[in-house]
């Protein structure tokens, strides 16, 4: 089987010793951070990007990919203790593994969720070495139309299926999309916004814009918001779940993983849909689904898995396209291009260590989720002790450096300070950052490939409706727009975020 | 009708208009080109409008439904933390790696709402420790410590 032999060369990459060791560092500084109340997984990747950049691409992706789980590890561990929900995602883990801490079982509810996690990752990895191929394979047939009606899908998709306001959301790719044009222009050498600022013709740092919207801003808008001090219980009890645990868990975790994976590669749909619906199901299928909500554990096994096996899978669209289909995607396809790499389905071909490493070490860093986190669960419970009013100047510290580090310029600061100032503006007048993000990474490639779309066709915009595949994709942006600005869509829509 | 002021809507529309029509006016002189050539100004000209058509939108239909802009207002750290950065750039430049550092902590510490000199004091020996420790032994970054001027 070609799979395993791609496989196989991908663990021989993910498990030396160098590659190991950034997987493992990523996992915990992620877990470390994810657990932290008030930061997400955007936000820690953000922040611990610049550390990432003066290792090899693919010990640097590796690594990143470790503190995104771990940041969304962490951010469950912080739902079940403390009740305090990091990012929508875990809203539902909150529901029914908080009161399973209440009750003195906090421990198997970790172990749980850890599980589940694990067990969707397994899945996923096998789906993307399964996939990956045939799809990027598929997509070196594409030619520059494919690859903005596409790009254009995805950023369409993204921007609606996403939670909130849709012509917000819209509003702010295009935002993005404008960001993505400061600078020197490609093509003419003409430098564009640039306000004969020296710093601005090479364009926004991607890690200015990250770190400004995802962690400045957001810190901003937390310290308006009164600290609360949460009573939670720091007595976790025992990690090993009873038989009957187990036995309720299998049937979610199965469930939970295949929604997960499903909505995982759908673009924007990130997350909370996945753990929602799998929530939603597991309350169906129960035989007395008035143990939801009171400490049911199919409420915390299902979701855990599905927003796991989302956030997995949206490697697919990323690694085999270039398309991201979540900010957190963006960031990594964003860290992809600071290495030199450019995205999309030659990754395959051309970075095969970094394709196949970065998949393999998605497994090992599942399987090092399990094995470090619950042992090390009294260290979280101790984390979640310190107030905020010292972790956040910690955090301004690691992204001031951080960023300054790129560089080596003081522009960037005070660019990434604006950005922060914009980034709590936007939160306040609730316009998605995220989009925004995807807009901004996307943008320089989307007019490239428009620009050279249009030099084929001799300046016949129709191209993009004559060509087979590339008329699929703007059907398919057509079709998603259409159907979510219906009024009976978008009711449910707010029923299930809202 | 309401007043626009705590209007949440109006205001997002006013600012993606706002953008949008900005950089509409400053991309005009940029070469347009053609659509078989596409210039410089072509893409920031074709995205600033659309800006302009979703920030009108959405102006119109905060108008129309006037829902209020949610939460407090973070004056304090709207100032501090933005500030904290600034100095910390400026330092970093002119006094060093630990004078920019604890200038960033303290600023940054002074945006919250309990500010306790001795805590914060203790909290800027350990992150200032931690932070030269990491960064420039650890990972070798070219920062001198203290510049004397």
């Amino acid at each position: 089987m070609e799979m395993f032999q791609h496989l196989f060369f991908g663990f021989s990459v993910a498990l030396s010793i160098q590659n190991l060791l950034y997987c493992f560092i990523g996992c915990l500084l992620g877990t470390l951070i994810g657990v932290l109340p008030g930061i997400g997984p955007l936000a820690t990747i953000a922040m611990l990007m610049p550390i990432t950049f003066n290792l090899p691409a693919v010990s640097a992706l590796i690594m990143l990919a470790g503190i995104f789980y771990g940041a969304q590890y962490g951010g469950s561990t912080t739902a079940i203790l403390v009740n305090l929900p990091g990012e929508t995602s875990a809203v539902v883990t909150c529901m029914d593994g908080y009161q399973m801490a209440r009750q003195g079982r906090a421990g198997v509810a970790l172990a749980i969720a850890a599980v589940g996690s694990f067990f969707a990752g397994t899945f996923c990895t096998m789906l993307i070495a399964l996939f990956g191929p045939p799809i990027a394979e598929m997509a070196l047939k594409f030619n520059s139309p494919e690859y903005f009606s596409l790009m254009l899908m995805g950023l369409v998709a993204a921007a609606v299926l996403a939670q909130g306001d849709m012509a917000k959301s819209l509003a702010m790719v295009t935002l993005g999309l404008l960001l993505g044009s400061v600078g020197t222009d490609v093509d003419s050498g003409w430098a564009r916004f640039s306000f004969d600022i020296i710093e601005l013709t090479d364009g926004i740092g991607f890690v200015v814009v990250a770190i400004g919207v995802f962690a400045v801003g957001e810190i901003v808008s937390n310290l308006g918001e009164a600290e609360e001090r949460q009573v939670f219980t720091s007595k976790v009890g025992t990690l090993f779940p009873t038989v009957e645990d187990v036995k309720r868990s299998i049937g979610p975790i199965i469930r939970g993983t295949l929604l997960g994976a499903f909505f995982g590669v759908l673009p924007g749909t990130g997350p909370a849909i996945a753990s929602f619906s799998s929530y939603m199901v597991e309350k169906k299928v129960a035989k007395d689904p008035s143990r939801f909500g009171h400490g049911a554990i199919e409420g915390v096994a299902g979701p855990e898995s599905a927003n796991n096996a989302d956030a997995q899978c949206k490697f697919i669209p990323m690694l085999t396209l270039g398309i991201p289909a979540s900010g957190t995607m963006a960031l990594m396809l964003g860290a992809l291009m600071i290495h030199g790499i450019a995205p999309g389905p030659t990754v395959m071909t051309k970075n095969p260590d970094l394709f196949w490493g970065l998949i393999a070490s998605m497994w090992v860093g599942n399987l090092m989720l399990v094995l470090l986190n619950l042992p090390l669960i009294g260290l979280w419970v101790s984390l979640l002790k310190v107030p905020y009013r010292l972790l956040f100047p910690a955090i301004m510290v690691f992204s001031s450096i951080g960023i300054y580090s790129v560089n080596n310029s003081p522009f960037d600061i005070y660019l990434t300070a604006a950005f922060g100032l914009l980034g709590f503006l936007w939160l306040k007048l609730e316009c998605p950052p995220a989009p925004l993000m995807l807009g901004f990474v996307l943008g320089p490639m989307m007019e490239e490939n428009l620009r050279r779309a249009l030099l084929i066709s001799r300046g016949d915009p129709t191209i993009f409706l004559r060509r087979p595949i590339s008329l699929g994709f703007v059907v398919a942006t057509v079709l998603i727009v259409v159907l979510m600005a219906a009024p009976v869509m978008r009711k449910k829509r707010g029923s299930i975020t809202g | 009708m309401r007043s626009v002021g705590g209007n949440r809507d109006f205001w997002a529309g006013l600012m993606f208009a706002g953008i949008g029509g900005a950089a509409m006016f400053i991309a005009r002189n940029y070469p347009f080109g053609t659509t078989l050539r596409m210039g410089p100004g072509y893409f920031p000209q074709v995205l600033g409008g659309l800006l302009l058509l979703f920030g009108l939108y959405v102006m119109a239909r905060g108008l129309r439904r006037s829902e209020r802009i949610k939460g407090p207002w973070s004056v304090r750290a709207l100032i501090a933390l933005p500030l904290a950065m600034v100095l910390f750039g400026i330092l970093m430049g002119s006094l060093g790696f630990i004078p920019a550092l604890a200038a960033l902590i303290f600023l940054s510490a002074a945006a919250g709402r309990e500010f306790k000199f001795v805590e914060v004091l203790w909290l800027a020996l350990l992150l200032t420790l931690l932070s030269v420790s990491l960064f420039v032994w650890g990972l070798g970054l070219p920062y001198p410590l203290i510049k004397l001027p």
